[in-house]
């Protein structure tokens, strides 16, 4: 190694970013390599920064690994794997001095691209193709390959482990298997003749990942809904949002086939737009089936009207909201959350809608099940809030579970039977038992009674059209008490107290819990413990307030530039806005913790350490 | 007025095959204006309907918004029915359609609720061939808002304001022959006796089986100068044929002399039974109903009665390869692969 460079070594932390082109093959070498450190045991959690493109764009991917636990993402190259010369030049910006650029050299590198605190390792990858591979595919696949034979080498990561992924990968196309392990010693051999293996950034097995998986949310909802009786998904392609439906039929076709018929026991309808997905949802979950839709901003935009509908004829309803930044078209592959007011007020007058908010794959599958158990006890759309970040990468979860007694909770429904020995008048808006929910009826039940009249104008508690004001609002006072009813049903906060519990809390949601957690024991290291509290839900458990009204400076972490969730909070709880500090990174890029700390840092060191020059009046 | 319906009915009121009066068949009283074309086609739903002794909880009524969408109140009260949002019936329905394919789904819309802001989900559940009757009652404006053009207008008609309307109409039964209708028809409200047969037909009918029904607008375009008012249409009406709808099993009742008969068998026995007025119309060829409607419009006439049909199309659901029972029906046993099938998951994913 070189002599210029003074490093210790640091085992198991380190940030792998690897610069390629999009549509050469890279994806499944890359995700081979975050495969490799999660079965090492060392967590992993790899980022796609991907262009709105099919072909020829620049693609990063980002892979930071420790042995903590976290899952958040980091600042600060370590390693750049470069691949393609159109970024190049930003590429290498991007390295923190002593780290490491790894590149192609078959071309020399432009000199005035060198950077003297930086260690330049040359992999000649073009070369070794176009003398190892006669096809041109090939040669442009297996440089992908190769490379991370030669990482192997560079950060020591176990062989076997990577060959073992490559037999997973072929499994059923065995002749490939070969070639491919003969890619990866290329890689590898090629750096341990001409560099001084291992880099003073290596890496060691761990056993500290156990039974966890590693998945992509958007798997994790489509394999939710197979579980939760889903069998009909109106849908229309949207990024991040796709890959949820894609993965439900992929799924169903494995295990939804009727093994007496051979029929799929499921329908998947690819709609003309947003409108027509979320109204065939609406169409098959009044008739009585589970059906879902997933979409991202745009589609809830379009959407909106039909929500409205849903939550006024009291329509069950499921629809996976995978969040993506920006208003308009935005950044269409950045991740946000940017969507909450939107979903939680979708459509004209006065509407709410129950949201759900998973952090995981694996809360990603359980509330995908339980948002039909919701949508039909409550009948009103369940909207789950995901974004692009949890929904598109590979994150790691804890497994997937399930209860073989678990029956589907299909809600206040009346058969045949109920109708037929029914002595007093069906009301399909009458609050029968007090909690703001009635009873429906499934179309086709009964020959002479039960039917009623779904609309989405005004009507009585027995479904007849009213243009009567006081009816109205009994109605829309029945639907907030109905919503109040949701409190005791929908997913709980997650409350996490610092040992000896603290003054300041932190509350997130959704994917920012990897980066405030972190946050949490970063600041806890420099001596401030924080409370934190995960919001899972709308509508706002108790906890939520009492947690605000607990702690004396209160942050609320998010990823849009509105403050979204406070403004919620504040307009549904009447908070004090002044009592919730904004800590909101919105750049698209899923958050870092030391973000977070900074934030934390610069408010707490005003309002506790440091004595103001003068003393400013209210707002300060 | 009273809109109460008076409960009496008389005792020996016949009954169909499954003993159900046409009383069991009706709905609420209309609000619609006195005279209106839609009412007549609510009339004619019942009494096919009636006719053809379907449970009515067997039917699901489905519309959008718009005085058209407003009338599956006044027909099968013993139904569910649907009025949903604006021009985007066609998607409830073929999400309703998809959850029980076991019920029949009768589709009502208007021509500013499909020829408009819906023609899109029209023209995808056309293409789909979504198993539903779909029935635009078409008046050529928009009555709810009081007697605006709509895009049905024909070139040059006049509603009540008196301007001629600049722009071409959209024939939706064309469009629909185009984006590949498996039935198509086109009718009279104020010809209960062409309407009745054909949406027996097309409830028979597997697939999507749409009719224009040209339905006059009394308050805001019944006037001199428009073509969508009765004495126009009245005037100007040419039947290609009439139509018989035979339930499986029945005899089939004759033709008038001088006119050739032809007989359709559809998927389920029935039979529909073709009385041509016009041998020129072969109702198996897209090609000749396009060429026929054209030519009578270029004659300045309407053309009505069954233009095309496809005995063998084949629904949705079909071509999904969908179960054959009702998904709705599918209990966790069916739809819920169970904890050890997830193990094997979470394995595959280490």
């Amino acid at each position: 190694m070189s002599k210029k460079f003074n490093r210790t070594p640091l085992v198991n932390d380190l940030v792998v970013k690897f610069a390629n082109v999009n549509g050469t093959g890279s994806a499944s070498a890359n995700n081979m390599f975050a495969k490799a450190l999660f079965r090492m045991g060392l967590s992993v959690s790899p980022k796609n920064i991907f262009p709105s493109n099919i072909q020829g764009l620049p693609t990063w991917y980002e892979v930071r690994v420790n042995d903590k636990g976290y899952l958040g993402r980091r600042d600060g190259i370590d390693i750049m794997v470069s691949v393609n010369p159109q970024s190049m030049a930003k590429d290498i910006q991007e390295v923190v001095p002593g780290g490491y650029f790894v590149y192609d050299n078959t071309k020399p590198l432009d000199p005035r691209l060198m950077r003297d605190d930086i260690e330049f390792i040359g992999l000649p990858l073009t070369q070794i193709c176009l003398d190892e591979y006669k096809d041109a595919r090939q040669r442009q696949l297996f440089k992908n390959i190769i490379y991370v034979g030669a990482l192997a080498a560079l950060i020591n990561i176990e062989f076997d482990v990577l060959t073992g992924l490559v037999a997973d990968q072929f499994k059923g196309k065995e002749k490939l298997i070969a070639p491919n392990v003969h890619a990866l010693e290329l890689g590898f051999q090629y750096a341990k003749n001409n560099f001084n293996c291992p880099l003073h950034l290596t890496l060691e097995r761990r056993e500290s990942n156990g039974d966890k998986i590693l998945i992509d949310g958007n798997a994790a909802c489509g394999l939710g809904a197979v579980y939760g009786g889903a069998t009909m998904a109106g849908w229309y392609p949207i990024t991040p949002s796709t890959s949820v439906v894609e993965a439900f039929e992929k799924y169903c076709n494995r295990m939804r086939i009727d093994p007496g018929t051979g029929k799929k026991n499921f329908a998947i309808v690819q709609a003309e737009d947003e409108l027509a997905a979320i109204g065939m949802v609406i169409g098959a979950s009044w008739n009585g089936a589970r059906a879902f839709t997933a979409t991202s901003g745009p589609g809830v935009s379009l959407m909106s009207e039909f929500l409205g509908l849903a939550y006024f004829a009291e329509i069950p309803a499921v629809l996976i909201d995978v969040q993506r930044a920006g208003p308009s078209t935005g950044m269409p592959t950045r991740t946000q959350q940017s969507d909450v007011l939107a979903c939680a007020y979708a459509s004209h007058g006065d509407t709410k809608h129950v949201l759900v908010i998973p952090s995981t794959p694996k809360e990603c599958f359980d509330m995908t099940a339980q948002s039909f158990d919701l949508a039909e006890q409550l009948q009103t759309p369940i909207i789950m809030l995901t974004d692009l970040d949890l929904g598109m990468n590979d994150n790691m979860s804890e497994p997937f579970e399930w209860d073989d007694e678990r029956q589907y909770q299909r809600g206040k429904v009346l058969d045949a039977d109920a109708l037929e020995n029914m002595t007093e008048r069906f009301g399909r808006y009458l609050d029968v038992d007090g909690d703001g929910i009635p009873f429906r009826t499934y179309p086709g039940t009964h020959p002479t009674k039960g039917s009623f009249f779904t609309r989405g104008t005004s009507r009585d508690e027995y479904a007849v059209y009213t243009e009567d004001g006081s009816a109205y609002v009994d109605n829309m006072e029945r639907l907030l008490k109905k919503f109040e009813t949701a409190k005791q049903y929908v997913p709980a906060p997650e409350i996490i107290n610092a040992e000896h519990g603290s003054s300041v809390g932190i509350l997130h949601y959704g994917t920012s819990m990897h980066a405030t957690l972190e946050a949490a024991d970063l600041l806890a290291d420099e001596g401030l413990a924080v409370d934190t509290c995960r919001i899972r839900a709308f509508p706002f458990a108790k906890e939520i307030e009492e947690f605000i009204e607990q702690h004396d400076t209160v942050f609320m972490v998010e990823q849009n530039r509105d403050a979204q969730m406070r403004s919620l909070l504040v307009n549904e709880c009447e908070i004090d806005p002044k009592r919730l500090n904004k800590i909101l990174g919105y750049d698209g890029m899923p958050l870092t913790a030391q973000f977070i700390v900074n934030k934390v840092k610069q408010k707490t060191a005003v309002t506790s350490n440091v004595k103001p020059l003068r003393r400013k009046t209210a707002g300060n | 007025m009273t809109y109460i319906r008076p409960e009496f009915r008389h005792p020996e009121l016949p009954t169909n095959d499954l003993g159900y009066t046409k009383q069991n068949y009706e709905g609420s009283i209309s609000t619609l204006c006195a005279g209106c074309g839609h009412d007549s086609i609510s009339g004619a739903i019942v009494q096919a309907i009636f006719e053809m002794s379907i449970p009515p909880h067997n039917i699901a009524k489905m519309s959008g918004i718009g005085c058209s969408s407003k009338t599956p109140t006044y027909f099968l009260g013993n139904s569910h029915g649907f009025n949903s949002v604006h021009g985007r019936m066609p998607s409830v329905a073929t999400g309703a359609n998809m959850a029980n394919r076991d019920l029949i789904y009768v589709g009502v819309s208007g021509d500013g609720d499909s020829a408009s802001i819906g023609m899109g989900q029209f023209a995808h559940a056309v293409r789909r061939n979504l198993n539903m009757m779909y029935i635009v009652m078409n008046n050529g404006c928009y009555g709810l808002t009081k007697g605006q053009d709509s895009a049905t207008a024909d070139v040059g008609s006049k509603s009540k304001k008196g301007i001629p309307n600049p722009f071409e109409a959209i024939d939706l039964a064309a469009v629909a022959l185009q984006l590949g209708a498996t039935f198509v028809a086109r009718s009279f409200s104020g010809d209960k006796k062409q309407l009745v047969p054909l949406i027996k037909a097309a409830i028979a009918h597997r697939g999507f089986a749409f009719i224009d029904v040209l339905s006059p607008c009394v308050t805001f375009n019944n006037n001199p100068g428009s073509t969508k008012g009765y004495e126009y249409v009245r005037d100007h009406l040419a039947a290609t044929n009439t139509v018989d709808f035979v339930p499986m099993r029945e005899e089939i009742t004759a033709c008038y002399p001088n006119q050739t008969s032809e007989e359709v068998t559809l998927h389920d026995g029935s039979v529909v039974h073709l009385c041509k007025m016009d041998d020129k119309l072969n109702v198996h060829s897209r090609q000749s109903a396009l060429n026929m409607m054209q030519e009578y419009k270029d004659d300045g006439r309407i053309l009505t009665g069954l233009l095309y049909m496809d005995p063998d199309s084949q629904e949705l659901h079909e071509n999904i390869d969908s179960a054959k029972k009702p998904l709705r029906g599918l209990t966790e046993s069916d739809l819920c692969p169970g904890s050890k099938v997830l193990d094997n998951i979470n394995e595959s994913l280490r």
